[in-house]
């Protein structure tokens, strides 16, 4: 199992969640497939159409930057911690 | 009657009600920190539906609509908007909805980023991209301007639905009388002076076009410098900028029942973004451009220098009509008289990007 943190502006994506549990393991983007398929219109904020990673979007696994750990291929093991941070960006 | 006016900004959309257009009672923001780049509002199904295309700077784009005058908002499961897989392409932003005409009350228009146009046929629940524009062999060479490479203006046919024009920045004007299987480029006459060749086939930058409201072969285009009038449904262009103190600005509205009458919102130059004159000035004319004449009864007197961008400026579909325009400082006036005089609809909101208003 797979837990993943949300923020609070994507709460409201998924029921109102803070924490989501995915069953699916292996690499990120297949935790976010899982994601997607159960929260749609939560997976469409964290990836565009062709399932990349929005660019004011981090995920971090296990605390590291998906972005240092081979992006949507990062190893996601059971029991790990998915967390979606918006970035610092806007005005 | 009451008229809505809603007014999407760089923060969100906020709506104001009039029963006179002149006192206005504002309400919002709807989608807080999103960009509202698109707005519509569309009756032809004997009910207000509003439209809005917001973008978030971290979340990204999507569409949303109400039946109940913004109380509630529903955004679909599946991203409305969306480039098929096949494409590569992830969509940038919805710069423009345009519900079609009566005949087709189900049909809405989307013009996006990067430029592709798309079509509802849910009263803008979900669209389909248009593939035969998306795969235009010019399409390679439409080049972004500073707001991005995007479709910002649909100008449905009132009288035949398969006949559309759009505009795109850069790329220019671009037509179809099948209904959208083949386009052909519509710019001849309109000049591209950033370019070698500065008479080209397409790649002009045309910053807005709007259909005259008595004769639907007849357009009028805000073009990146230059202000022209067609007569042949966007096929050829002639100047009509003779009269107004610049050629350049964003907005060109139509009335929405008077043939031959529009406004614009000229600005001194591309290097030169400010108000003709710095002054706050709204541009009429009604005789297709032959003649403008200066609006500025209830506008401010002192210099004045933020400009309207070019969704910022509409008319509502009242008789007499309502003019409205806002600014990138975010004040927003209303015109119940067709632009003979003025008055602050709201100040202090965030850049407004886009504005539309009817009659409910």
């Amino acid at each position: 199992m797979v837990t993943v943190l949300l923020p609070g502006p994507l709460r409201g994506e998924a029921g109102g969640a803070s924490r989501l549990t995915v069953a699916v393991t292996g690499t990120l983007r297949a935790v976010l497939d899982e994601l997607d398929a159960a929260w749609p219109r939560l997976g469409r904020r964290i990836r565009d159409e062709r399932g990349e990673l929005r660019r004011y979007v981090n995920v971090y696994v296990d605390g590291e930057d998906c972005r240092h750990a081979g992006g949507l291929d990062a190893p996601v093991g059971d029991g790990a911690e998915v967390q979606v941070l918006p970035s610092v960006a806007g005005g | 009657m009451v008229t809505l006016l809603a007014i999407g900004t760089g923060k969100g959309l906020f709506l104001a009600t009039s029963a006179d257009r002149r006192a206005w009672e504002v309400s919002g923001p709807h989608f807080p920190m999103t960009g509202v780049y698109a707005v519509a509002v569309d009756k032809r199904a004997g009910r207000p539906r509003l439209l809005a295309g917001m973008t978030s700077s971290h979340f990204g784009p999507s569409v949303a609509t109400s039946d109940d005058l913004g109380a509630s908002w529903q955004e679909p499961d599946r991203a409305p908007v969306a480039f098929p897989a096949d494409t590569g392409a992830s969509l940038g932003r919805v710069w423009q909805l345009t519900p079609a005409g009566v005949d087709q009350p189900d049909v809405v228009w989307a013009g996006a980023e990067p430029s592709a146009l798309f079509r509802s046929d849910d009263g803008g629940r979900s669209f389909e991209l248009v593939r035969a524009l998306w795969d235009h062999p010019h399409r390679e060479s439409w080049a972004a301007g500073f707001g991005g490479q995007a479709i910002h203006s649909v100008l449905p046919h009132p009288r035949d639905p398969a006949r559309l024009a759009v505009a795109m920045s850069t790329g220019g004007v671009y037509r179809t009388e099948d209904a959208g299987a083949s386009w052909t480029p519509g710019n001849t006459g309109i000049r591209a002076y950033f370019l070698p060749d500065e008479w080209p086939e397409f790649g002009q930058c045309v910053h807005k076009i709007a259909r005259d409201a008595g004769d639907p072969n007849r357009l009028y285009a805000q073009n990146h410098h230059g202000v022209y009038r067609s007569d042949d449904d966007g096929r050829t262009w002639t100047s009509i900028a003779a009269g107004l103190p610049s050629d350049f600005g964003f907005p060109m509205v139509a009335h929405p029942s008077r043939p031959g009458t529009v406004y614009v919102f000229p600005l001194v130059a591309d290097a030169q973004r400010f108000p003709a004159d710095h002054r706050c000035r709204v541009y009429r004319s009604t005789d297709a451009g032959d003649k403008w004449e200066a609006l500025s009864v209830g506008l401010p007197d002192e210099p004045f220098y933020p400009s309207v961008l070019r969704d910022a400026m509409c008319a509502d579909d009242a008789d007499p009509a309502g003019v409205y325009f806002g600014t990138r400082s975010g004040e927003v006036y209303a015109s119940p008289d067709e632009g003979d005089s003025w008055s602050l609809v709201a100040a202090h909101l965030p850049d407004v990007l886009c504005v539309r208003a009817a009659e409910m």
